[in-house]
């Protein structure tokens, strides 16, 4: 067995804190672009007023101004339009009529593209500081898998800093293709807790792996497990948003507005719902990738593919909670809310999996005592 | 009407030709008692079947397998909910009675998973058949108004382009190039049209996926009857195990196992190598690897042979497999009773409490004359006595073994035939001779160190310490089939999850001026939220095919969004750019001739 290089651990929890401390000012630039898009908002939202009082056509109709007003939120999105009360899974929310001529610029893009039309700089610094903090982050992680020559997924400490991590890659990946910035806070924000979880709450100096770990499945089974972890983590943000959107979008039909103005940054509650979908999908494969997987380790290594122990049990609750949410974008009277709640729900059972079945629940983990 | 309306309106068209989905409306309940017995019951197997209640199913089965995780299972270790019994009699009697220490095999959660794969097939079967008749039929005819579709586009060709049937035909080419199985027809008011559709494996993946959780659940069903599982502990050098029932310190065997299912093998365990971390110094001794070499025979006959067994390395011997699943310590020990003879000798099997090895001994000596004796205590590898004078273990190797025990005589309680656990020793009829609390003190011993009992009861020596492995033997020839069927249903899953089915219609009309007008739209059959790249895809290739005429100018209001190559128009765009230089190349003719089906 390699022995263990200990300066370069020591490398790796030094960065580890740094990345923290930088996604904690990415998170903090987040929630100020947030705040001060929330005046520019105002402001346009002013003009625009004042715009519809002039015009003479039968504004109140118009849903280019409408739209324009709302954001992206506004009253006219496919689930709404419909006398019906079915929603349709996969039905694309029209887009925001920019380039109808009425003047100004739409604030967000259903499809989450870029616009250009809002100039974000406070966001796009904590952009570039989350970038800064996930190299820091890829650098302490693999310091951390170098250092002791393994896959640096042993423990807690090193399952949650490399969850964190690829949360923050993989909500970079997609920020290339997509302006997800609203999600920044939130991202930015899950992430600092899984550090600080990490760090603070189940700290583990380096060390090699028990025999029990020692199998080629703990690469297979556990990074699939972590990576179909981070795409829930961010569909869990993209869901409670989607019930904000979703209530503010109520009352903006009702004629009161209201609710929280950084919301007109986020698209529809149909739009985050059709992406978190997609999103839940890839996890959802990860997951029954990882249970079998599991099960498959489980059989080399204790000769039962399944055996009910509490880690098998949540593993299991988790799968089946993510098929109802799929099973409920195909019920009617199931989509919207109901899909996100499931969404939030599943994901609160990783957690839950994660830190209380971890650290309370007796289980299958030793590997000195006797046969039962 | 709105183009909001229209995308709805279309997907309810496309729920209604749907029927597999299954949700229909509730039926008011009044309706209920007219509905007679085959009509309740037809009522009941379509509730049972609606995708409403099999969320519901999938939602429960999630919420009861949870218990299972808080209460300690029968299955997994019966001693601990005795235990848990003991400790809680009042609520753990109320939990037995609803079988919350059985969760999985118990009455509330098999009938949730049966009355979902009931639900599955009553959901699933219907929809394979009608999936089977789609596989064989031509793709649908026509809607007569496209743009009621979510995608939908419309393109006006040049004088010189070619004629409606022809355009049709070329567009019928190109689809099924494009992976659409394609029906050309002829239109009522004159023109062609073409229905295409692609995808079908879609539903042939959801399908079979399902299937696949029933060939899951039927293989696990059969493990559950032919498997068996036992428990052998092994010690180094001493007597073997061979496959027989008598063999066995524990065994589980499967609703419908029968002896044979037994493979003769025989094994013993020859040398157990421990490694701990020492360069660590915060894990310092954590395990780092366990290796038992064996001395094994498979089959009756022939030469026994070595091989090595490892934590994730099982040995197979045919369908059975062994697992090295735990090890510690057997001190040797000899008793000596009363009247000087040898009572007991050899090693005791110590459970291992915790990381250090500190090991629980219990030694029964029934055969001790004139009183039986026995012994509770501990062992520690490495003994270290704190200022307090209580010796503990403070490393898992044998640095400095010392075996800790009370000692008692009087009556086992062996005699009266009643089972019982070797690891705990009943001092209900016997009397304490040694004890830290009492005079006699506890008895304390090293290596080679005897000891003589108070009152003349007898001696005992420590002789010396040998490793053991536990092991777990297991049988289940299920498993093949649950592996086989959950690979088969993650790969119909993606299969169903990401294959997009859809369909395209191209409609080609004499227009009012005489030239050719081409209208084509899309719709997704289930979730595909890439339709919207699929109409540019189309439209692009259009304007390649065919010569085509400026779109007009979209209006100010939404009734020129229709002729938008999308229904909605931020993406024109988009269009003009892909698609708004029309009628530049000329050699588009020339090309959409050679691209004619014959
Ligand atoms: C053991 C229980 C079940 C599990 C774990 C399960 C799981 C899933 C999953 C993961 C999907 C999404 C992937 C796909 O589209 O193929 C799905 C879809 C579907 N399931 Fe199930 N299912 C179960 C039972 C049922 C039952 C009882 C029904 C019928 C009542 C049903 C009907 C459907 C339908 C119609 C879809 C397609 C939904 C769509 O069109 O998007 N499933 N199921």
């Amino acid at each position: 067995m390699q022995p263990i290089n200990y300066q370069l651990a020591g490398y790796s929890d030094l960065f580890m804190l740094i990345a923290a401390l930088v996604y904690a000012a990415a998170f903090i630039l987040f929630a100020l672009d947030l705040a001060t898009s929330s005046k520019t908002i105002r402001a346009l939202e002013t003009d625009l007023a004042r715009e519809r009082d002039i015009d003479t056509t039968d504004t109140t109709e118009s849903p280019v101004l409408r739209e324009h007003l709302v954001g992206a939120g506004g009253g006219s999105s496919a689930r709404e339009a419909g006398t019906g009360s079915t929603t349709v899974p996969g039905a694309r929310p029209n887009r925001t009529g920019a380039d109808t001529g009425a003047g100004g610029s739409e604030l967000v893009d259903e499809d989450m593209d870029y616009l250009g039309t809002t100039a974000r700089p406070v966001a796009n610094v904590a952009v570039a500081l989350m970038v800064i903090a996930a190299a820091l982050h890829a650098f302490a992680v693999i310091a951390r898998a170098v250092a002791a020559s393994r896959v640096p997924w042993g423990n807690m400490y090193e399952f949650c800093t490399t969850g964190a991590m690829l949360v923050s890659v993989v909500y970079l990946l997609f920020l290339t293709r997509k302006d997800i910035r609203f999600l920044g806070t939130f991202v930015a924000g899950l992430v600092v807790i899984m550090m600080a979880a990490a760090t603070i709450g189940f700290p583990t100096p380096i060390a090699h792996l028990q025999p029990a770990l020692q199998s080629p499945w703990i690469i297979i089974h556990v990074s699939i497990a972590v990576l179909a972890s981070a795409l829930f983590t961010l569909t869990f943000a993209m869901s409670i948003l989607q019930l904000l959107q979703h209530r503010r979008e109520a009352k903006a039909r009702a004629g009161t507005t209201g609710g929280l103005v950084f919301m007109r940054l986020v698209p529809s509650a149909l739009s985050l719902e059709n992406w978190s979908y997609r999103i839940n999908a890839v996890g959802f494969v990860m997951w029954t990738f990882t249970l079998i997987a599991g099960a498959i380790w489980a059989e080399a290594s204790w000769g039962r593919y399944w055996g009910w122990d509490t880690k098998e049990v949540w593993t299991f609750v988790i799968w089946v909670v993510y098929a109802g949410y799929l099973h409920a974008r195909a019920t009617r009277g199931w989509t919207g809310d109901r899909a996100a709640w499931l969404s939030i729900i599943g994901y609160s059972c990783i957690v839950f999996n994660f830190t209380i079945v971890n650290t309370y629940f007796p289980g299958l983990h030793s590997y000195a005592g006797l046969p039962s | 009407m709105s183009q909001q309306d229209n995308v709805r309106v279309a997907r309810d068209e496309d729920a209604r030709t749907e029927p597999s989905r299954h949700d229909q409306p509730q039926q008011p309940e009044v309706q209920l008692p007219a509905l007679g017995v085959t009509g309740t019951l037809r009522f009941a197997w379509t509730q049972l079947t609606s995708m409403r209640t099999a969320l519901m199913l999938l939602l429960l089965l999630a919420v009861a397998a949870v218990p299972g995780s808080l209460f300690p299972q029968r299955p997994a270790g019966p001693e601990i909910v005795n235990q848990y019994l003991e400790d809680n009699p009042v609520l753990g009697e109320w939990l037995d009675r609803f079988q919350l220490f059985d969760v999985y095999s118990s009455v509330w959660f098999s009938a949730i998973y049966i009355l979902l794969f009931v639900s599955l097939i009553g959901c699933v079967a219907p929809r394979a058949v009608k999936h089977a008749k789609v596989l064989r039929s031509a793709p649908p005819r026509t809607p007569r108004r496209l743009s009621r579709l979510p995608e939908y586009g419309t393109v006006l060709l040049d004088p010189s382009g070619p004629s409606p049937a022809a355009a049709v035909d070329q567009a019928a080419a190109y689809l099924r190039r494009r992976g659409y199985r394609v029906e050309v027809r002829q239109e009522p008011g004159g023109g062609a049209s073409v229905g295409a559709e692609r995808g079908y494996v879609r539903e042939v993946g959801n399908i079979v996926f399902h299937l696949s959780l029933i060939g899951v659940l039927a293989f696990m069903a059969v493990g559950g009857l032919l498997s068996y599982s036992g428990q052998k502990i092994l010690v180094e050098g001493e007597e073997g195990f061979a496959n027989t029932l008598v063999s066995y310190d524990a065994f589980t065997p499967g609703g419908a196992f029968s002896e044979d299912s037994l493979v003769p093998f025989s094994m013993s365990l020859k040398s157990f190598e421990k490694v701990f971390d020492r360069e660590s110094e915060t894990h310092y001794g954590q395990p780092l690897d366990f290796t038992a070499v064996m001395e094994v025979q498979d089959g009756t006959g022939g030469e026994p042979q070595e091989r090595i067994l490892k934590v994730n390395h099982p040995l197979a011997f045919g369908g059975t497999r062994v697992y090295l699943v735990g090890n510690g310590y057997a001190p040797e020990v000899t008793v000596r009773d009363g009247n000087g003879d040898i009572a007991f000798q050899g090693p005791v099997v110590g459970q291992v409490q915790d990381e250090v090895y500190t090991s629980l001994l219990t030694i029964k000596v029934p055969d001790a004359q004139p009183d039986q004796l026995g012994f509770v205590g501990f062992f520690l590898p490495t003994s270290y006595t704190g200022e307090d004078g209580v010796a503990v273990s403070i490393d898992p190797e044998l640095f400095n073994p010392e075996l800790n025990l009370n000692s008692y005589h009087g009556d086992l309680g062996l005699d009266e035939g009643k089972p019982q656990n070797v690891y705990v020793l009943d001092t209900e009829n016997l009397t304490e001779l040694n004890n830290r609390d009492l005079d006699t003190g506890g008895v304390t011993l090293s290596v080679g160190e005897s000891y003589e009992l108070p009152e003349g009861k007898g001696s005992i020596s420590f002789d010396g310490v040998k490793p053991y492995v536990g092991l777990d033997i297991l049988y289940d020839p299920g498993k093949w089939g649950v592996g086989v069927f959950a690979v088969l249903a993650l790969i119909a899953l993606v299969v169903s999850l990401f294959v997009r089915r859809r369909r395209v219609w191209v409609r080609g009309a004499t227009g009012p001026d005489g030239s050719t007008v081409v209208e084509y739209g899309l719709l997704a059959r289930g979730e595909d939220f890439r339709l919207r790249e699929e109409n540019l895809a189309l439209r692009r290739k259009f304007e390649q095919l065919w010569p085509v005429t400026a779109p007009q100018e979209p209006g100010p209001s939404s009734s020129s969004t229709a002729s938008t190559p999308t229904a909605s128009s931020t993406s024109s765009t988009t269009a003009s750019a892909t698609a708004g230089s029309p009628s530049t190349t000329p050699d588009h003719p020339a090309r959409a001739v050679q691209n004619r089906p014959e």
